[in-house]
């Protein structure tokens, strides 16, 4: 599935919640069904920094396609991990650099991934785009 | 009290404008007033009124407009000294807050008095901004930090703070109330054993002087600083009390324009008190608004706000606790009105932002005391602060907010 359609998909499942405690209900059920990332993941390094709520973020690239772990002690964060993870893994570093993610103001999310929000979700989202680059630009394979 | 008094919230609660809004659909419940404090229609109007009418940089011209701002802000700087029963004028300077304070103390007084081997004491729950100068202090004169540490509670340990005071010990810097857990330290029996050895105590007192009658002649401590916009005032205005003393001898902080005598290029001579420590134009418009701030807490009075938000801190701790899974961090038996708190199975985060969906403004995170909460070794908490226009009904909002969080992330 490209980037695009599981974006639509996306603003598919959430047409359900006609309000802000439904979609945010239903992002910490998601973030709930996120694999915890592996405790050698888990480390000082891989921390984004500069936010209040602990967040780890590793990404790897193989086979041209870029793969994120990335894990929260936030169950919204974890949430909305969840999606970026969904929408962003197994694409390629062109692919993700050209995304955009139109999928947060359709869903109403737009307050949660603002740069002013003291939360790691905007560093996250610039972390995907950043690797993805940084792999494109070493040959689409290694590790951040 | 006095028991003909009575504390109408209404009343109170309709000076400050900016509580009558919604957010995000519901009443705003404004638990958010350790950070800043909501202004009363007079301090809006006083700022408003000069803007319009008589603003003029003070201590200038002889000019009618420079004349009458320069008597508003001598004034307020008057109101200021009563408000804290200070001996003087002189010993009231005004600054940005006091951060700016405490930092004016740590630069002069480090500068005059403080050597390679020397000792501060602090203590483990004080606020960045009375840690970080003294860090900084330390760094330029090879001293040591030492800390006060306190008990489960969050209560000093005075037996630790006896044994800490030594004769190399040259200043106590310590918080009047702590901003995160609210503790209200017996600042007047630190400042006597401190005094025992001659050493000099500065009080931040930025989280009690909105809440009791603070008299620093009575405490004794030899500097105290607040800053304005938590006790009702203007942002980017503070205070910092110092007995003339130590005022006088130690050397200014900043220099510039209004602190000196005479400057030539071989040497400069310093203004007399208190205009040694307000380097460049003040901001003045500020201080009168700070000025009308304390003159509204005044005509409400002290002892009754002290009354009355005794009232909402029994009440909270009351309801708070009752609420399974809810740890509260700071239950020292003399507290003021925050409430710093963890909620089983909910991140800080997330516990701030479903309160705010609910109108409810709180803190999440570690309140600038990264040390407290490593004590607790949790990554930070929910703070619920008030003031004088909170109401239980709201801390009953609070509460029944809370269990629906918990039921949510369950």
């Amino acid at each position: 599935m490209t980037i695009e359609e599981t974006q639509k998909e996306i603003i598919s499942e959430f047409k359900v919640f006609d309000d802000w405690f439904g979609r945010h209900g239903h992002l910490i059920e998601l973030g709930k069904s996120l694999p915890p990332l592996a405790p050698e993941y888990k480390t000082e390094n891989n921390l984004v920094k500069g936010c209040q709520v602990k967040t780890w973020f590793h990404s790897a690239a193989k086979d041209g396609k870029m793969f994120y772990s990335i894990d929260s002690e936030s169950a919204l964060i974890r949430g909305i991990i969840s999606l970026l993870a969904r929408i962003f893994s197994g694409q390629t570093p062109e692919e993700i650099k050209n995304a955009d993610l139109f999928f947060v103001d359709k869903v109403g999310l737009e307050e949660d991934f603002s740069p002013m929000r003291a939360n790691s979700v905007f560093k996250i989202a610039s972390r995907i785009k950043a690797d993805a680059a940084a792999a494109r630009g070493a040959g689409g394979t290694g590790q951040n | 009290m006095d028991n003909q008094f009575v504390y109408d919230i209404a009343r109170i609660r309709s000076d400050f404008p900016i509580l009558g809004q919604k957010v995000h659909g519901k009443p705003l419940v404004y638990f958010d007033n350790g950070a800043t404090t909501q202004k009363p229609q007079t301090v809006i109007d006083t700022i408003n009124r000069i803007h319009c009418e008589q603003n003029s940089n003070v201590h200038r011209g002889l000019h009618y407009l420079s004349d009458q701002m320069t008597k508003m802000y001598e004034a307020a700087r008057e109101k200021t000294r009563a408000y804290i029963n200070a001996r003087d004028t002189k010993e009231i300077i005004f600054t940005s807050g006091v951060t700016a304070s405490i930092n004016t103390v740590a630069f002069s007084f480090g500068e005059a008095y403080v050597k390679e081997g020397d000792e501060i004491i602090v203590s483990e729950m004080e606020h960045h901004s009375n840690i970080v100068p003294w860090q900084m202090l330390c760094r330029r004169k090879g001293a040591r930090l030492r800390v006060i540490p306190f008990n489960d509670e969050g209560e000093l340990l005075f037996d630790e703070y006896r044994k800490l005071i030594n004769d190399r010990t040259r200043l106590v810097a310590v918080v009047h109330v702590s901003n995160s857990l609210g503790t209200v330290n017996p600042v007047k029996e630190i400042t006597a054993i401190a005094h025992e050895k001659n050493v000099p105590v500065l009080v931040d007192g930025a989280q009690a002087i909105q809440h009791m009658t603070v008299d620093v002649r009575d405490i004794d401590c030899d500097f105290y600083g607040f800053s304005g916009h938590k006790i009702y005032g203007p942002t980017g205005t503070g205070v910092l009390y110092g007995k003339e003393c130590w005022l006088k001898e130690m050397p200014p902080f900043l220099g510039g324009g209004d602190m000196i005598d005479r400057v030539t290029f071989e040497q400069t001579t310093y203004a007399d008190l208190p205009a040694k420590y307000e380097a460049g134009t003040p901001n003045y418009i500020g201080a009168v608004g700070l000025g009308a701030a304390l003159d509204y807490l005044t005509a409400i009075g002290l002892e009754n706000i002290r009354e009355y938000e005794k009232g909402l801190v029994e009440y909270g701790m009351e309801k708070l606790s009752a609420i399974d899974g809810l740890k509260i961090y700071g239950t020292a038996k003399n507290k003021s009105c925050v409430f710093s708190f963890s909620l089983a199975g909910v991140h800080a985060y997330d516990a701030g932002v479903y309160l705010d969906k609910m109108g409810i403004a709180v803190r999440t995170g570690q309140f600038c005391t990264h040390p407290i909460w490593d004590r607790f070794k949790v990554e930070g908490a929910v703070r619920a602060s008030l003031a004088l226009y909170n109401t239980k009904e709201e801390i009953d909002y609070l509460c029944g907010s809370l269990k629906e969080i918990k039921k949510m992330f369950g």
